[in-house]
């Protein structure tokens, strides 16, 4: 990543590594610029480092190397309470021996704000997350959404410009949590700040985020937009956490342009992507994704799939297939009129286009 | 529902009232419930509220003049106590008569101790009444021939003390308790060198809150390593904050001694440093000094344990929450991890004010001349030197006091802010 | 089941068998040295010569007055005889909670044909009473602290110039109040007479007041032992005995100051309300445990003398240390120039008032 970047980028991390116990790298050379108004998803599975870079970014944790820029300049050694950074935890974190209200007024009066425009501020916050009424309640009365909600105006009520969030929604049942997608997300566009958001949820990722970073092992694995993340990963790693996908194992036996012939294990020959592949005669993985296999035998890549189970999901019906060798091969068929219905046992052909068919690293 | 809209009682599906139904289902409930806490109900009521019950009622319970001697209490009752005149000869004709059976039953002398309580001489004088009380001439009056036993006979302070103490109940001993002793014209104050249990009962609640806020002020940095160290280091801790409680109390007591006293270990060492000259040596046992450094050490596990439970459940992420809403580590402490220790700081020094107010050996062994603490007092009157009432008065009042206190703290902090983990 | 009742009924038998073997018989005393002399003195000797009988040692003797009276209330008297100070005694007699002792028919002669009673002399303080050792409350000094003249005199106590430093002194008015006023020029036999009276409390606390900031109040017997052991004071009251193995087992560099030293007797009392068969037992103990050898023998293991005027002639050697107990007796000739008798009749009348004086005064 160029240095311009990191010195135009509203947030940075310019290689950050940090260390628990002088072992293990917990983050391996990080690099990542945040522009100012982005919606940036750290996603990954437990482990991976995420919520370690969040911590440092607030300040919580100090980068064992490298430096953690905000608005062009290094922050590592400014205490957290004078980042001026919104925060929101896991679990909340409301004060349980303060009011709503004491709770939103709680910032500002650290702040040294004078009453009565403290007052407005948190009302002005509490109005934003429909929550006007709830000032005079303790958090331990109040149901996990409306804590959320919470929350987030507590993060808010500063007004400041980057907002952290810590698996917010984690704690909340699924219809709670889209809902609260959108809200969140109708707050970032409205208020116009920069999120850093964190989750292990991808769909939660996808649907609110300008840009995904994905992390595993220590290292972002890809930055890109929800459609690219999705439509192009860029590794096995990747295209496997994100979506539903179908690998298959090959042999790259030639190489056209950027397309290359394989031999799929089983005997199976066919053209991919060439996205993250070495030359002739490496080993590759195949990925593709279970709405781009056609029950069919037009595509240029076809195979025979015996039918393995099939599971009704009322728009469609995901059926689980062996091709090559592989049991858990994934299609969904529509349930649409005309859609040919297929039987447990029975033998189909499949097939799919060469570019949705994508070859990564092995 | 048509069944709603009627103005009869709910009916359950087999056509009995609802409500009956029901509390004839929840009776099952409580008496299981019952059931259970019964063996706990029982043991509470035969080892703690029947003993306390008792006392309490020792403390008023005067049954054994008129017991022993019912015939002069009821003589005595029509003697004007005020009038300066001793009673008249019936008096003296029933304590003789009274005397005669006392004797017999060998418990004449327990009177005269009873009576001691009130007015010193009196176990010496039933005793030599006793001795001599099958004697009497006929021919003689009783009155002259009991003033010729003793002078004190004679006196009209004796029998006011007789009658004073023969009623069935009393507050005599609440009235010792306070400092205070019945005269004839009504109650009055002891005379200045007199007067103890006032003083110990305010110097045993001065020092009982100078130990308790001495340990909430050492415990509570203490219990807050405890509750954030990692587990390998806070057990060692933990192991460091317990080794009390694996000490005998008087190893303990006795080991601060060595520390302490003048040519102790502490005062040893500043000499060596040469802080302090040799002649001028600290100190620091055998004085109140001793008695709040001993007990502190002694009640600490109480007031950190408590506290570390409670700061154990306070998630590090409201600090955190706090500094990054912008507050410097101090408010965030103060304004956020601070009000949610309470409740551990609430038992804490609940469980080390109540022990404390009820410790008796170690200020005892440690506390010196002025060290004595109510509690004290209830002992030597309890074993060493047995006056039941008065131990029960001044039991009562100790009781009082630390229930007034209770309400008290239930007013400024809310006794539901109290919490063990 | 089968094993369950198998269980019971062997521990049933077991149960009633050592009880058919050995009579239990709790006897209650004040716990170390002391207990343990008369364990070499009495209860082995007995015990080998009545095999039936197994001694229960209970170490309650410093609260043995509340516990008879609770045990008296509650209708089940625990003990079987019970070893008290001679105040505790005299105590227990009034409240009817000790029997009443004939000695002509329960405790045996002298060897020369000397009734009991005669033998035990004034020591009887009490008809429940029999006295087994006389001991004293006396000062002990340290040696290397005391300069040159060693203190000669209790009055050097209150000798603030010629003997600085600490003292201890037991914390109750108890013989506190009687040193006083003989160092204020009042004569022994005019001691109580004056205490009676306020201005003869006025008068003993004055004289206390003197060296009120040098002393070290104690109230465990074991205190001015070890006070004096770590220089922490330079004299002392304790018990004779205590002062003994201080100096002589212990080696400390300490003396015994005998003058105005003030006796006192312990002994033993038999809880009244007895079963018949218990009481006799007892008895059976307390004349074997009360004669006149006997007496001599607990001399032998520490240094309280006997309470029978025929057993001073019989005190040999210390068990272990094979030193000759006479000169450590505190009713040696040597010891008993100048001594003070404790009025136990006196004190059981003015305790309660002088010890809310004496705490009163010592909080001042």
């Amino acid at each position: 990543m160029a240095l311009d970047d990191l010195k135009n980028a509203y947030v940075a991390f310019d290689r950050v590594q940090k260390s628990y116990d002088g072992e293990i790298l917990v983050v391996k050379d990080l690099n990542l610029a945040i522009g100012k108004g982005e919606f940036l998803t750290m996603l990954g599975p437990s482990g991976s480092g995420k919520t370690t870079c969040l911590m440092m970014l607030a300040g919580f944790e100090t980068a064992t190397h490298g430096d953690i820029l905000l608005d062009g300049k290094p922050i590592n050694n400014i205490p957290p309470h004078k980042r001026g950074i919104g925060m929101v935890f896991q679990n909340y974190a409301l004060f349980p021996h303060m009011t709503v209200g004491e709770n939103l007024a709680f910032p500002l009066e650290v702040r040294k704000i004078g009453k009565s425009e403290r007052d407005d501020m948190v009302k002005a916050a509490l109005d934003m997350v429909q929550m006007g009424d709830f000032a005079g309640r303790r958090p331990a009365q109040l149901s996990g959404g409306q804590q959320q909600r919470i929350a987030l105006a507590r993060a808010l009520v500063f007004k400041p410009e980057l907002v952290l969030m810590d698996e917010p929604l984690g704690a909340l049942d699924k219809q709670l949590r889209e809902q609260m997608q959108y809200e969140i997300k109708h707050l970032h566009e409205s208020l116009g700040i920069t999120v850093v958001y964190v989750t292990h949820d991808q769909s939660e990722a996808l649907t609110m985020s300008d840009r995904v970073a994905v992390f595993e092992d220590g290292r972002i694995q890809q930055l890109a937009t929800p459609a690219d993340l999705y439509e192009r990963p860029e590794n096995a790693f990747v295209a496997q956490f994100i979506g539903e996908n179908n690998t298959l194992n090959a042999t790259i036996t030639g190489v056209e342009g950027n397309m290359v012939a394989v031999d799929i294990d089983g005997g199976m020959k066919g053209h991919a992507l060439a996205v993250n592949c070495g030359g002739v005669g490496t080993r590759t993985i195949l990925s593709i994704r279970p709405e781009r296999v056609a029950l069919n035998s037009d595509g240029p890549n076809k195979a025979d799939a015996k039918v393995m189970e099939l599971i009704y999901l009322g728009d469609h019906i995901r059926c689980r297939l062996v091709v090559s060798g592989n049991d858990k091969f994934i299609v969904k068929v529509p349930n649409s009129a005309g859609q040919k219905h297929l039987v447990v046992g029975e033998t189909t052909p499949i097939s799919w286009h060469s570019e949705d068919c994508r070859a990564l690293d092995a | 529902m048509s069944d709603a809209t009627t103005t009869g009682p709910v009916l359950a599906a087999d056509g009995t009232p609802l409500k009956k139904s029901l509390s004839k289902a929840l009776r099952r409930q409580k008496i299981r419930a019952l059931m259970l806490i019964a063996p706990l109900l029982l043991f509470v009521t035969v080892t703690f509220i029947l003993p306390i019950g008792d006392m309490l009622f020792r403390s008023v319970e005067n049954e054994i003049v008129s017991n022993i001697l019912p015939r002069t209490v009821v003589e005595l009752d029509s003697w004007d106590s005020t009038s300066g005149d001793l009673p008249d000869e019936a008096v003296y004709a029933a304590l003789a008569a009274d005397l005669l059976i006392a004797v017999e039953n060998r418990t004449h002398i327990k009177v005269g101790i009873r009576l001691n309580y009130e007015l010193s001489g009196m176990t010496s004088l039933f005793k030599k009444t006793g001795r001599v009380v099958d004697d009497f001439d006929p021919d003689l009056t009783f009155a002259e021939q009991f003033i010729d036993i003793r002078d004190d006979w004679g006196e009209v302070e004796t029998w006011q003390t007789i009658q004073m103490y023969s009623s069935v109940y009393t507050n005599g001993y609440f009235v010792s308790a306070i400092d205070m002793r019945k005269g004839p014209d009504g109650l009055e104050r002891l005379p200045d060198g007199q007067r103890v249990y006032i003083t110990s009962m305010i110097r045993t609640l001065v020092m009982t809150l100078a130990i308790t806020l001495l340990c909430l002020i050492i415990g509570y940095p203490v219990a807050w390593l405890l509750a954030n160290l990692p587990m390998a280091k806070a057990n060692l801790l933990m192991i460091l904050v317990l080794l009390p409680f694996w000490t005998s109390l008087l190893v303990r007591t006795s080991a601060w001694k060595v520390l302490l006293q003048k040519q102790g270990v502490i005062n040893d060492v500043l000499v060596w440093i040469g802080i302090i000259s040799d002649d001028s040596r600290l100190a620091m046992i055998n004085n109140q000094a001793g008695t709040i450094i001993t007990m502190t050490h002694i009640l600490l596990p109480f007031m950190i344990l408590p506290l570390y439970s409670v700061m154990k459940g306070i998630p590090p992420t409201y600090l955190r929450a706090a500094k990054s809403l912008g507050a410097t580590n101090w408010t965030a402490f103060w304004r956020v991890y601070f009000p949610q220790s309470v409740p551990g700081i609430g038992a804490g020094a609940i469980l080390v004010f109540i022990l404390s107010v009820g410790y008796y050996i170690t200020p005892e062994l440690v506390g010196g001349p002025s060290g004595k603490f109510l509690s004290n007092w209830i002992a030597e009157f309890v074993l060493a030197r047995p006056n039941w009432g008065l131990a029960a008065a001044l039991g009562a009042i100790l009781l009082g006091l630390v229930m007034f206190l209770y309400v008290l703290y239930d007013k400024i902090v809310g006794i539901d802010n109290v919490k063990l983990g | 089941m089968k094993l369950k009742n198998l269980l019971i009924g062997a521990s049933v038998v077991a149960v009633s068998a050592t009880t058919a073997l050995a009579q239990d018989m709790t006897i209650v005393s004040w716990g170390g040295a002391y207990s343990a002399s008369q364990q070499a003195a009495y209860h082995d000797p007995y015990m080998a010569a009545n095999p039936g009988v197994n001694i229960i040692n209970d170490e309650s003797s410093n609260e043995a007055v509340a516990k008879l009276r609770a045990m008296a209330e509650a209708g089940n008297i625990t003990w079987d005889v019970v070893d008290v100070v001679a105040a505790d005694a005299i105590r227990l007699c009034d409240e009817g909670l000790a029997m009443v002792i004939d000695p002509a028919t329960m405790l045996a002669a002298a060897p020369d044909g000397t009734s009991a009673a005669d033998d035990f002399g004034d020591l009887m303080v009490s008809e429940c009473y029999i006295p087994s050792i006389v001991y004293s409350t006396t000062f002990g000094y340290r040696t290397d602290l005391v300069g040159d003249t060693p203190p000669t005199s209790v009055c050097d106590v209150f000798d603030l110039v010629n003997y600085p430093g600490q003292r201890s002194l037991e914390k109750r008015p108890i013989n506190n109040m009687e040193w006083a006023l003989l160092c204020d020029g009042v004569a022994a036999e005019d001691v109580y007479d004056v205490l009676e009276t306020d201005e003869g409390i006025a008068q003993a606390f004055a004289k206390l007041d003197t060296i009120k900031d040098s002393v070290v109040w104690w109230s465990a017997g074991a205190d001015t032992p070890q006070l004096l052991a770590d220089g922490e004071v330079i004299m002392g009251s304790t018990y004779n005995g205590r002062l003994f193995a201080l100096i002589e087992e212990q080696g400390q560099p300490v003396a015994m100051l005998w003058d105005a030293q003030v006796y006192d007797i312990d002994g033993w009392i038999i809880p009244a309300g007895l079963s018949p068969e218990r009481q006799q037992a007892a008895l059976d103990y307390i004349f074997f445990a009360t004669d006149t050898q006997r007496l001599a023998d607990q001399a032998k293991y520490i240094s309280y003398g006997p309470a029978r005027a025929s057993s001073a002639p019989l005190v040999g050697l210390h068990a272990t240390l094979g030193i000759d107990m006479a000169p450590h007796m505190p009713t040696d000739p040597a010891n008993a120039t100048n001594t003070f008798l404790y009025n136990y009749a006196w004190w059981a009348d003015y305790r309660d008032d002088l010890d809310a004086k004496f705490q009163a005064w010592l909080a001042q």
